[in-house]
Order: structure tokens, then sequence, then C-alpha cells
């Protein structure tokens, strides 16, 4: 038993931490480690540098152009990337549709949209959540009615996460209402500037314009824009959420965010107090074991084990923890956490800070992270799987 | 990383297991609770026949040189066994700082006999106002002709009455808190002026108070250096907290499993427990926290036999506080879903639920690491 990354792996550390010293953009880093907003524009050099260096799509084959990482490089991949304060790669792409086309899309499908999300020409979004489909997503009642060589979409989706930077949305319609729920799903690739999409935002407690409102109105979607079969979408669906959930623990980014934490408690000469220590040792050892609890997982996948509802346990645990840490932010910046300051979290601010450049992020980003533990199957529903999958309850 | 156990490892893994189900069922522990030693004085035997007494010693020594994941799957069935024997106390706490403080002469003299479990040992390091500080130390320990004498009182040493030879740390300079000035003596159970007051502990094994009324012992009594035995305190402090640690998995292990067991089975309104939500959540907080609480245990085995270090520190701090803090969660969610049942003296889920609440109380509870932890906090 060994608990030690490789001499190899530890070389493929080094190479990513040098890619990281050098490409990284100081200005978005800082953005990231102080909670403030990203522009679009900030997400596509990221990955356009990531691009530039093949490594955007760690996790496509490589006849894609994908790594062919194992799943311990790109766990290193992302740790490191989080450490120097990496944006987190909008997924909604390269890693929840894109999958899904490489899985279960047809060769034309593959070949049209899989370089234009490599190169950043396209943004998704995902159109999974109803008004009346939430944590119950079977229930969706978005229609699509065939119509010759088109499917006519109408309905709404919503908490669609930058639809408003999107110019594509991959989205779960009924196309069998008669069916069992689950049934009579299918899986659709629609282009944003369709006529009768229509996006509205939707403001978040903490101010900011993350989500929206999507409506289609009799919308016109080529039957060749399906994905698998028609009515076989929730396959589509569940593949897609298997990815999603993987690297939900949220190593790196709640390792960032402790560091960045201890660095402002030391800038607030909170250091000294004992019950701030004890209460930040004890978040940094839940998340030690968590650490190991995931690479114990990594592990095992990589000596050709499937990864089970365990996943789902690292969601709930790794999603505390971060929310955890943002509640201790929160707490340290005192009452410099009471002012609303939006524009000192614009990308463009380059002004005097009221109190520190650290002090109008947390608030926000504590009432932002609450989605944590909403978003990707509740942790809720994430107990009932693991209620049903581990325990056969 | 390699989280897989070897064949040889695999095997010992069997070799306890089967042991501890043959010998150790709810009943014949419950005769070995009540009896003189408290435990099996067979089954320890049984164990320095097969030589699982030995694996934690070097072989140098004569011992199996085995690994602390060895002692790790050692300790994870002896757990689910919830057995009552010594095996942590004796061969890995005291046989640990004997290995490591004494000299080449008491090294061949003891440990042939400690490796083969013919003669039993405990650690009296605690005393009624140490609160787990192991530098809190005022039993004393003066020069006299030929040797020392020792004064002062121990506090709740495990396994001490049925020990042959204790290992007490005594001052022998210094003031009540400093770090310097603790030494290690080996004290024979039958030294005049050593008297003990035995008693059960809440969740089965017999431990003692040591009362030393100017005991003598002899030069060659004193493990390592007069005034130095602290940082080797420490040192096998952190093996023995590793050791505690797979314990406790093997006992949370066999909690959530009583418990499952008891979701699935037990029918209240005409349907299986299990399938109300509210339990159902409950038994997968209880899971997660066993998810957690493994990996620390063999983050703790793994790092157990490094050289010291403050990263070693860190890591079997953090093991002990979050796996005190599982057992504690496990042992009370565990008795709430039995209801009654949970609360009784003939089932072992019981035992179980009370080992895994006062481990915290043996070689120091979530407060005293989650300080430990916080003072080696890396802060740059």
């Amino acid at each position: 038993m060994d608990i030690n990354y490789t001499a190899e792996e530890f070389a493929f550390r080094d190479q990513v931490r040098a890619f990281l010293s050098a490409e990284l953009p100081a200005d978005i880093a800082e953005r990231v480690r102080l909670g403030k907003h990203l522009g679009k524009e900030d997400h596509l050099r990221w990955q356009r540098l990531l691009n530039a260096r093949g490594w955007y799509a760690a996790n496509w084959p490589v006849e894609f152009g994908g790594t062919g990482w194992s799943v311990v490089q790109k766990h290193i991949f992302e740790e490191e990337c989080a450490a120097f304060g990496a944006p987190r790669l909008i997924s909604f792409g390269v890693n929840m549709v894109a999958p899904v086309i490489i899985k279960f899309g047809t060769p034309e499908q593959k070949a049209r949209y899989l370089p234009r999300i490599l190169d950043g020409r396209d943004w998704w979004c995902q159109g999974y959540s109803e008004p009346g489909a939430g944590s119950d997503l079977a229930s969706l009642k978005t229609r699509a009615v065939r119509d010759g060589d088109h499917y006519v979409v109408s309905g709404q989706k919503t908490w669609t996460t930058l639809g408003q930077h999107a110019n594509r949305i991959f989205c779960l319609v009924r196309t069998d209402p008669a069916a069992q729920p689950q049934r009579g799903i299918s899986f659709l690739l629609i282009d944003m500037s369709t006529p009768g999409i229509g996006v509205r935002p939707i403001i978040t407690l903490d101010g900011e314009h993350e989500v929206n409102e999507v409506f289609f109105d009799n919308v016109r979607v080529p039957v060749a824009n399906r994905v698998g079969e028609e009515n076989q979408g929730w396959t589509c669906a569940k593949y897609l959420l298997t990815h999603e959930r993987t690297g939900q623990a949220g190593i790196g980014p709640s390792k960032a965010a402790l560091a960045h934490l201890k660095q402002v408690a030391a800038r607030e000469g909170r250091l000294d107090d004992p019950l701030l220590r004890a209460q930040i040792a004890e978040v940094e050892m839940q998340l030690m074991a968590i650490e190991v609890s995931t690479l114990r997982i990594l592990a095992a996948a990589q000596a050709g084990g499937v990864p089970g509802a365990e996943s789902s346990i690292l969601k709930i645990k790794g999603s505390e923890i971060r929310q955890a840490i943002s509640h201790l932010l929160r707490k340290v910046v005192g009452p410099y956490a009471l002012p609303f300051l939006e524009e000192e979290l614009s990308p463009a601010f380059a002004g005097a800070p009221l109190h520190a450049d650290y002090s109008a992020g947390p608030a926000s980003q504590y009432f932002n992270l609450r989605k944590l533990s909403i978003y990707g199957g509740s942790n809720e529903i994430q107990k009932n799987i693991v209620s049903k999958m581990i325990l056969d309850l | 990383m390699d989280f897989q156990l070897t064949e040889e490892q695999q095997m010992l893994q069997d070799t306890v297991a089967r042991l501890v189900r043959d010998s150790y069922g709810f009943e014949q522990r419950e005769q070995f609770y009540r009896s003189e030693a408290g435990f099996s004085r067979a089954f320890w035997q049984q164990l320095g026949e097969l030589g699982l007494t030995g694996v934690p010693f070097a072989e140098a020594h004569g011992g199996f040189g085995g690994s602390g994941v060895d002692s790790l799957l050692i300790m994870t069935e002896l757990g689910r066994g919830l057995c009552l024997e010594p095996y942590l106390q004796s061969q890995i706490h005291a046989g640990g700082l004997l290995q490591q403080l004494g000299g080449a002469e008491q090294r061949k003299r003891l440990l042939p006999v400690v490796i083969a479990g013919e003669l039993q040992l405990a650690v009296a390091l605690e005393e009624p106002q140490s609160h787990y500080h192991l530098h809190h130390v005022q039993t004393r320990a003066v020069r006299v002709e030929g040797g020392w004498e020792l004064c002062g009182r121990k506090a709740v040493v495990i396994g001490g009455h049925s020990a042959g030879l204790l290992l007490v740390s005594a001052r022998t300079h210094g003031e009540a808190r400093d770090e310097q000035g603790i030494s290690l003596f080996l004290v024979d159970a039958r030294a005049s002026g050593l008297s003990r007051r035995v008693y059960p502990t809440i969740d089965g094994p017999k431990a003692c108070e040591l009362y030393l009324d100017r005991v003598l012992v002899g030069d060659g009594d004193l493990l390592g250096e007069p005034g130095q035995a602290l940082p080797a305190l420490r040192y096998q402090q952190g093996r023995a907290i590793a050791a505690q640690c797979a314990e406790a998995i093997g006992s949370m292990e066999e909690a959530c499993r009583l418990t499952l067991d008891y979701l699935k089975t037990r029918q209240q309104f005409g349907t299986p427990i299990g399938k109300f939500q509210a339990l159902q959540h409950r038994m997968v907080d209880m899971r997660t926290e066993l998810e957690l609480a493994t990996p620390m245990a063999i983050l703790a085995a793994c790092v157990a036999d490094e050289a010291d270090s403050e990263e070693r520190s860190r890591r079997l701090a953090a093991a002990k506080f979050i796996i005190v803090h599982a057992g504690r969660f496990i042992a009370e969610q565990a008795i709430q879903l039995h209801g009654g049942i949970g609360m009784t003296w003939e089932y072992s889920l019981a035992h179980h639920a009370k080992r895994l609440v006062m481990l915290g109380h043996q070689l120091g509870d979530d407060d005293h690491h989650l300080e430990a932890y916080a003072q080696l906090l890396k802060t740059a």
C-alpha cells in the first residue's frame, strides 16, 4: 500500500506546474482567488491557452483531441489548476455535451461540433431543469413534435447557467408524452439563434447574473440534431450526469479557498485567535479525509474499477466542506462582509477598495456557493442514490 | 498510489479474521469479560502461536517486521470482534517504546518473550492531572544508589492489571509540565511499593490505577537517556493512535453492518423501517462518516512508521480527530436507529457503540488532537 504518487506522476505534476506558471494570466488568477466575477472573455482566454497546449479536452479520447491522461493525471491537473487560481472550466461544452456526442453522436455530429468546442467557437449551455422539473428531472414537459425533418420545440428551461454567453444549448425534450416519464425523452442540440428562443436573466441572491430562463416558442430543430435514438434521451442524460458528478468533491478548489482563507486571516490579524485556528484546522482535516478518500477511488478506477455511488458521498462532503470554508472567510472579514460593492467584484474594477482587495468577495461568494449542495442532483438526492445503490434500502 | 493489499497482507487479514470469528463470539466475549483476567489468555496464546504478537516488531529482534498496514489489518479485525486483549497497549505501544528506547541488553532480555506473547507489557503514561499531555508528569524518579526510586500515581493504565512489566514515565528533573526531564522506566509488576487498583472500563477491557510508593528500580531499568524520553513517547503514541484508528474501523464497519441489517428486517407500520427516508438518510450519513474515516486510518497506518516529522504528526492528529468524530456519530446513530434494543447489554452493537465513543478517552480526544493540529497549522 502506497499513498504517494509515482515518480512519473510527480514528473507530470511538475510539467503542469511549469505550464501554469508560464501561461495562466495573472489578472484572471487574481480574480479567481479574490472571488471576483469573471467575464466571458476571461474564460475564453484561458480555454484558448489550454487548447493551444492540447490540454483543454482532458477527458476526451485522444482521437478527438483529448489527452489520454489517466484518472490520476486528470486529478493532478485539476488540483494544480485550482491551486494556481485557474478558472474552473465551464463544463457544459467540453465535459458534458462532448462526452455525450462522443458516446452516442453520429460521425457528422462529432465532426461538426467537437472542433468548435475545442477552439471556443461554440459556447454550450444546458437545457435540463424546468420550472416543474428540478430534482425530478424526468417530469420535464418541454415538447418536441416531429414535423418532417424537424422537431418543433415549445416550452421553458430554467437555471440555465451562463446561457447569456451561449450560442448553443443541449436540451432534454419530451417526444412521447404517452410513454413513462423516462421513456419519452430525447436529447437535442439546438442553435440559440433559431427563431423562437428567448433568454431572460435570473438574478441570484448575491446580485449576480449567472443563471437564466430560456423560452422555446415553436422552435424548429433539424432531426439531424438529435443525439441517440428518439425517446432514448434519458440514457444520454444519465451518462452525462455521471460525468457531471465526478470531480465534484472539488478538492482542488477547496484547497485553494483554504489557502486564501489563511492569507486573509493573516492579513486581518486573526491567525492568533485559537478559536479561528481550530475552525480552520477542523475543515482542513476534513478536506484531508475526502482527499485521501478520492485518491482511493481514483486508484481503484485506475486499476479498472468503475466508480459507483461513492462519488455521491464525495459530492455531499465536498460541497459541505467548500461551503464551510466560505462561511469562515465571510466571518474573517468581520463587518466588512456587509458592504455590498458589486463594482469591486466586476472584472473591470481598477479603483481603491473600500477595505481590502479580498473583502468584497466573501459574503457574495458565501451566498453564491449555496448552489453547490443544490445543483447536479441536490445533496438529498445524492443520499437517495447512496441509499439505493450502496445500501440497497 | 496503490491501495491494494499484497498477497501476504491478504493472508494476514484472513488469518486474523478467521481466528476472531472462530473464537470470539459475543457470548464467549462475555465470558472473557467476566473472567479474572478480563480477556482470553487462550486467545492471547493463540495470537502468540500464530506469530501475530510478533508482527509489529523488527526482524532484527526476532519479529515479523510488519508495516503499519499489517498492524492496521490485525487491529481492524480485533476491533470487529470487540477483542479484549491488550494487543495495542502491549505489542504496539509498549513494544514500540521498548524497541525504540531499549539498549542492546534490554532488548535481548525482553523482546523475545514479548514477541512470543509470554510477557505482557503495559504503558503507564497518563496521570490524574495530565489529560492526555505526555509531558504533564508529576511522578518523580530520584537517583539512589544503583538505580532510581519512583513515587507517584499513574492513571487508567489499560491492561496494567495483567501486565508483567510496566513502562512508567517519571520526572527525573524539571517542573510538572516541562518537556525536558521525563524518563521512562521498566517496572516489574511485583515490585515492592507498587500497588494496583483494578477495575473494568466501560467499553470492556480492564485497567488499573498504579500507585508507586518508593518503588526501587535498577540502573538497567531505565529506557534510553535520563530526561530524554518525551520524543519517543510522542512518536510511539502516534503508532498507537494509528492502531487505535484501525481498531475503530473494525468496530464502525460492524456497527454499520448491524444497523443496515436491522433497517432491512425490523418491521413497523407494516414495512421494513429502512423504507423510511429519514432513516435512509441517517444510514447514508453513517456510511459517509465511515467512508471518510477509513482512508484516514489507512493514512495513519502508512505514516505511523515513517521518520518523525511535522507532517506525520499533522496526519496522525487529523486521523484521530476524524475517527473520534466519526466513531461518536456512528455509535450514537447506530443506537438511535436500533431503538431500545440498541441499548441492551445483551446485543453486541451496544458494545461497539461504547468502544467507539470511549476511544476518544484514550491517547487524546478530538479536542486534544484538534489543538495539536491547529498548532501545527501551515499558514504560509
